[in-house]
């Protein structure tokens, strides 16, 4: 039997097959798209495909996510939050604070040395220090999302975008643009934006783990994470599956009590 | 999670329409029947007003309505497109905006609209924005504008600052008597005073029923029944319909009623309720059987000094005493005094982003408190009446995993 956890972002969705020791059998990733439970069908199907397994080999599914009511394949739907803590947590198995970010919204989630979580932040109603942020930046710049990392990592400038807001910052990087600063200087200071929100976000103990899409695509965010804290950020493989795995073993755990 | 039984509604609620109704005919009809009209805070000095022989109206209750109506959202542009900020508070803005479009949820009620006053009186110990919002009217009307101005951040209450809130109060009744166009019967004042009372012990009677396990009353029921304390203190409808109400909580103690079906958790509100969202947060709270038991916001009601042998000291003591104008030390007590009272597992703060005073969890007192008491809590960012600053589903995530966490034990 496997267990299954998916968790549909607002970006994308993303699965996890779990065998009964508790080992990622399969791993499905799609975009979210309009179509929720499409996305997680295929996702499931792609997965248990990859794994040689059928339908009826699953035991029991967790969803999570923004649209984790949406899953109808779903027994049960845990929050992000607790997906993400505890999906992060079981790969490191220690006190951790995990900052995820998403695309909609970033998280800072207190871990204990058990599991449990302490308490948790959540961004306020603003997209600043989001994926989605991220995105509106490459737009502006014309630029693929996927080629920010590479170029942020080539500046050396120590420029930050000021504004708090999303809309304000995109208006920044017009007047930065105009005044003939480098593209990547321009990367690296929306980076460094991200970071900023996510320091004021709340106070961190423990080692630092960073979960979520943009941690698996922008190591100099890592990176400029880390130097602004002050410690190491660890990532996890597979980062943007935390949340995925996190409900996954929810599932596991669920059925073996 | 097993699938909570079905909830059963408050056989009293029933009356309520009628004992509103009744109060709402009255301001309409005020006019006619030679009744002059007064506007008064929702913590001002209403027992003055009533002895004087006012029509009492209170625009912050209407400033719920037009939140609970979800008329709010349309009407807080009109009052900000006339210089009045979004950042400041929305029951001024929606109640504004709802005067300057001649829209209100009283047309459902059988009035044309708010009765026009003739005085309008606040006390400061809420906010600033009262007394802004007063004198707009003010100035529209053409009509007095009086007022109490109480200290803020109290800490204990001394008898100085009583003498100068009941001072000021004393000091309305000349004004007061001009617009009333009659004397201020001194006994008539001390029988207001002494309904007032009764109406505030049963009031916090209704409440402290939550303190029962389970709890026959949650906070979203509470927002609803506080009507008449809010509107009819010191008139006799309140007090029976308070007393009805009481009866019926206390047979679904007996009866093990709960208002929540199936009740796991027992959450403490602190803040103003989220009005456009009542209905949402009630259903998903109690999915997630979590009864929400005991908040600031309905306890402000509560006025227990009130003593009809000396009004004017005991007024002043009483809307001092108001958490709202007390100091951090203070709210902090109270607060913690009242998880342990109701026995509550965690506690939800509201930013209201246009209520600053009544936001709590601005100057670090949640951390202050789990430090004390180790109990969980979540700050939902929000607003009382302004649903362009709510997210949906941000609050619905943070609730279901602040449930979770609950659920960690």
């Amino acid at each position: 039997m496997v267990y299954c956890g998916i968790d549909i972002g607002a970006s994308t969705a993303k699965l996890v097959l779990l065998d009964e020791g508790g080992q990622v059998v399969a791993r499905a990733l799609r975009r979210s798209g309009v179509d929720y439970a499409g996305a997680a069908e295929q996702n499931l199907a792609e997965a248990l495909a990859a794994a040689g397994l059928r339908r009826e080999d699953v035991a029991r599914t967790v969803s999570t996510g923004y649209g984790r009511d949406n899953v109808p394949f779903a027994d049960s739907q845990m929050t992000e939050i607790a997906c993400h803590g505890y999906g992060a947590w079981s790969q490191f198995r220690r006190r951790i604070t995990v900052i995820d970010i998403g695309a909609q919204d970033s998280k800072i989630i207190h871990m204990d040395d058990r599991g449990r979580r302490v308490r948790f932040m959540m961004n306020r109603k603003c997209a600043a220090g989001t994926g989605a942020f991220i995105e509106e930046i490459a737009l502006r710049l014309a630029l693929d999302v996927s080629e920010l990392n590479a170029l942020a990592e080539r500046s050396t400038s120590q420029t930050t975008l000021s504004s708090f807001c999303t809309v304000f910052a995109a208006t920044e990087i017009l007047s930065k643009i105009r005044m003939g600063e480098k593209a990547e200087d321009i990367v690296r200071g929306a980076f460094r934006s991200v970071v900023k929100r996510i320091l004021e976000m709340d106070a961190v103990e423990g080692e630092l783990v960073m979960t979520g899409g943009v941690a698996a695509h922008n190591p100099c965010l890592v990176a400029l994470m880390g130097e602004a804290f002050g410690r190491p950020v660890l990532v996890p493989p597979y980062p943007q599956y935390a949340g995925a795995l996190g409900a996954a073993l929810f599932a596991k755990e669920t059925v073996s009590q | 999670m097993s699938q909570p039984a079905e909830r059963k509604d408050l056989e009293t609620t029933k009356k309520m329409k009628s004992v509103m109704g009744k109060y709402f005919m009255e301001l309409e009809q005020g006019a006619q029947q030679g009744r002059k009209t007064a506007w008064c805070t929702s913590v001002g000095p209403a027992e003055l007003l009533r002895a004087l022989g006012f029509n009492v109206y209170f625009p912050e209750n209407h400033g719920a309505m037009l939140g609970a109506s979800r008329m709010a959202s349309d009407l807080i542009p009109l009052a900000n497109a006339r210089g009045f900020s979004p950042d400041i508070c929305s029951y001024l803005t929606s109640d504004i905006g709802s005067y300057l479009k001649g829209d209100t949820p009283l047309k459902k009620m059988g009035m044309s609209g708010p009765p026009r006053p003739d005085v309008l009186v606040y006390n400061t110990n809420q906010c600033r924005d009262v007394k802004d919002w007063f004198q707009f009217y003010a100035r529209e009307f053409g009509v007095p504008c009086l007022g109490v101005h109480t200290p803020r951040s109290i800490g204990e209450m001394d008898e100085a600052m009583i003498e100068y809130v009941a001072a000021q109060i004393e000091a309305l009744v000349p004004d007061l008597e001009k617009v009333a166009g009659q004397k201020l019967d001194p006994d008539k004042l001390r029988e207001i005073v002494a309904s007032s009372r009764r109406c505030t012990e049963l009031w916090k009677a209704v409440l402290l029923t939550a303190a029962s396990v389970p709890s026959p009353l949650t906070f979203f029921d509470g927002t609803i029944q506080m009507g008449p304390a809010v509107v009819l203190r010191g008139h006799g409808d309140a007090i029976a319909y308070y007393e009805m109400l009481l009866a019926e909580l206390k047979q679904r103690i007996v009866d093990g009623t709960a208002a929540v079906p199936g009740e796991r958790f027992r959450v403490y509100w602190e803040g103003m309720p989220i009005w456009g969202k009542l209905r949402d947060l009630s259903t998903q709270f109690a999915d997630l059987q979590t009864c929400v038991v005991a908040s600031t916001y309905c306890n402000s009601w509560v006025f227990e000094d009130l003593n009809p042998d000396d009004p004017y000291r005991s007024m002043a003591r009483a809307y001092s005493r108001l958490f709202i104008c007390r100091s951090d030390d203070q709210k902090e007590q109270y607060i913690q005094d009242v998880v342990a009272a109701y026995k509550a597992d965690g506690i939800v703060y509201h930013d209201a982003k246009t209520c600053p005073n009544n936001s709590n969890n601005r100057y670090q007192m949640p951390l202050r408190i789990q430090e004390k008491l180790g109990k969980p809590y979540l700050v939902i960012h929000g607003d009382l009446n302004d649903l362009r600053l709510y997210s949906e589903e941000q609050t619905r995530t943070n609730v279901q995993a602040f449930v979770e966490q609950l659920a960690q034990g």
